[in-house]
């Protein structure tokens, strides 16, 4: 694999190359993946969510400014959704980080959900470690903070920062279940609206709910537009980064990782094959057709169909 | 098992007008056609294109402009992406276009179609999937 070892000497387009084959899941990606993986682990993960129109791309910016001045390179995984009718995407999260378009210490990758096989949280985790082994010092994920395989992407972040807005709602949304759970810090951004103080208070309430020790995470009031706040956020990062590798913290959460990493991976193998094995064997339309008109149920038609293909279960 | 290639696609103004909707109106038909279109807004620098096409590995930059410009920033993306190995990306340009200007673009290789005001959408489409060429 040639387009590895131009990687490893630092070449941009072999990056984009190479997310662009994990990403279509190119019959070579598991050989680039094996070749990548020792190069993979150094660097740290950052996980940004919440919901569409929160700020979270022009916080990113703001956040590259400041990973910059600290001297850290920087990896960016932009993800938008993909039109579940016509499989297009519209990507533009980059607008807002186009100042440091020409910066060749930032590398900057749009992604679409697309949704199918396997689906986002493998493609993204894979484009992360394409990043971790050109040599990236911190990656950014940006997502828009809605299903479950977007929660989990974040959720294997090493520190995730979840964006809310002062008219995000009134209190009870902060003890619903999701993306509330998975924050190590939040972030209120466009503070200067009316209302911030008011989110801030509801969300720490919240917070100090949970009598666990450990971190608890702050709550920031950020104007993502002026750059305000954002020196703050940037020294909760780090401090979140600090006592998870003090508190042994850092190495469970890896743990956690590499074996959800396992299941997804198990799971995704399995399936792609089932459906392949399926679609090459066995034509669908005369079990669909019994169903619709409802001469076998769903349930037996299914396990008909594994045991046609010869899949043990 | 490799699932369907998406075709991915550029977006971008170059330059100093500040008319987007055309660009807009095209963005959201490729969308409709299946294709990922990365939309990187106003104002943007022939550099900055040429290294959004790298980093986001596109088959397809179009440019929208209406400034008159044409004939300085289309070779100069052309050039650029060339100097990055993307000799290969598909560039086509939508605006004012005067057609004596589209066959010079046309023949330094600069721009490989034009589309000028008044195009159907689905000409653009059709014309990005007849040309892509062999997808890896």
């Amino acid at each position: 694999m040639e387009t590895v070892q131009e990687l490893m000497r630092g070449s941009r387009r072999a990056l984009a190359r190479l997310i662009t084959l994990v990403e279509n899941n190119d019959p070579r990606k598991e050989e680039i993946m094996e070749r990548l993986f020792p190069h993979t682990g150094k660097a740290y993960l950052i996980g940004i969510t919440g919901s569409p129109g929160a700020g979270k791309s022009s916080l990113v910016d703001r956040l590259l400014a400041e990973a910059r001045q600290n001297g850290s390179t920087v990896g960016v995984i932009a993800v938008d959704p993909t039109s579940p009718f016509t499989g297009g995407a519209i990507l533009g999260d980059r607008i807002r980080m186009q100042e440091h378009a020409l910066d060749s210490g930032i590398f900057i990758r749009s992604m679409g959900t697309r949704g199918s096989l396997g689906g986002l949280s493998r493609a993204a985790r894979e484009a992360v470690q394409v990043m971790d082994a050109f040599g990236k010092d911190l990656i950014i994920i940006e997502t828009v903070g809605v299903g479950q395989s977007e929660i989990d992407i974040v959720g294997t972040a090493d520190s995730t920062v979840v964006v809310l807005t002062p008219a995000g709602g009134d209190s009870v949304q902060t003890i619903k279940a999701g993306i509330m759970e998975i924050g190590d810090i939040f972030v209120v951004n466009k503070a200067d609206l009316g209302g911030s103080e008011r989110t801030v208070a509801e969300v720490s309430m919240m917070l100090d709910l949970k009598e666990e020790p450990g971190w608890r995470p702050p709550v920031l009031p950020v104007v993502a537009l002026r750059g305000e706040g954002v020196a703050a956020l940037w020294q909760a990062l780090m401090e979140h980064r600090r006592y998870l590798q003090s508190g042994g913290l850092f190495e469970s959460r890896r743990r956690e990782r590499a074996g959800r990493e396992l299941g997804e991976l198990v799971e995704f193998l399995v399936k792609s094959r089932v459906w392949e094995s399926i679609r090459t064997q066995i034509s669908l339309d005369e079990l669909i057709e019994a169903i619709a008109l409802r001469r076998q149920d769903p349930y037996s038609a299914a396990r008909e169909l594994l045991r046609r293909i010869n899949f043990p279960f | 098992m490799s699932e369907k290639r998406k075709i991915r696609v550029l977006v971008a103004k170059p330059g100093l007008d500040g008319h987007d909707r055309g660009a807009k109106v095209v963005a959201r038909a490729l969308r409709d056609a299946g294709m990922e279109v990365i939309y990187t807004g106003l104002h943007q620098t022939p550099e900055q294109i040429a290294e959004t096409a790298l980093q986001e590995d596109v088959d397809v930059v179009g440019l929208s402009i209406l400034s008159g410009a044409h004939l300085t920033l289309v070779p100069q993306v052309k050039k650029l992406l060339r100097e990055r190995g993307m000799e290969e990306v598909l560039l086509l340009v939508g605006g004012i276009i005067p057609a004596e200007d589209e066959a010079v673009l046309k023949q330094e290789g600069a721009a490989d179609a034009v589309f000028t005001p008044g195009t159907a959408l689905e000409n653009i489409i059709s014309y990005i999937h007849e040309n892509i060429g062999q997808l890896p």
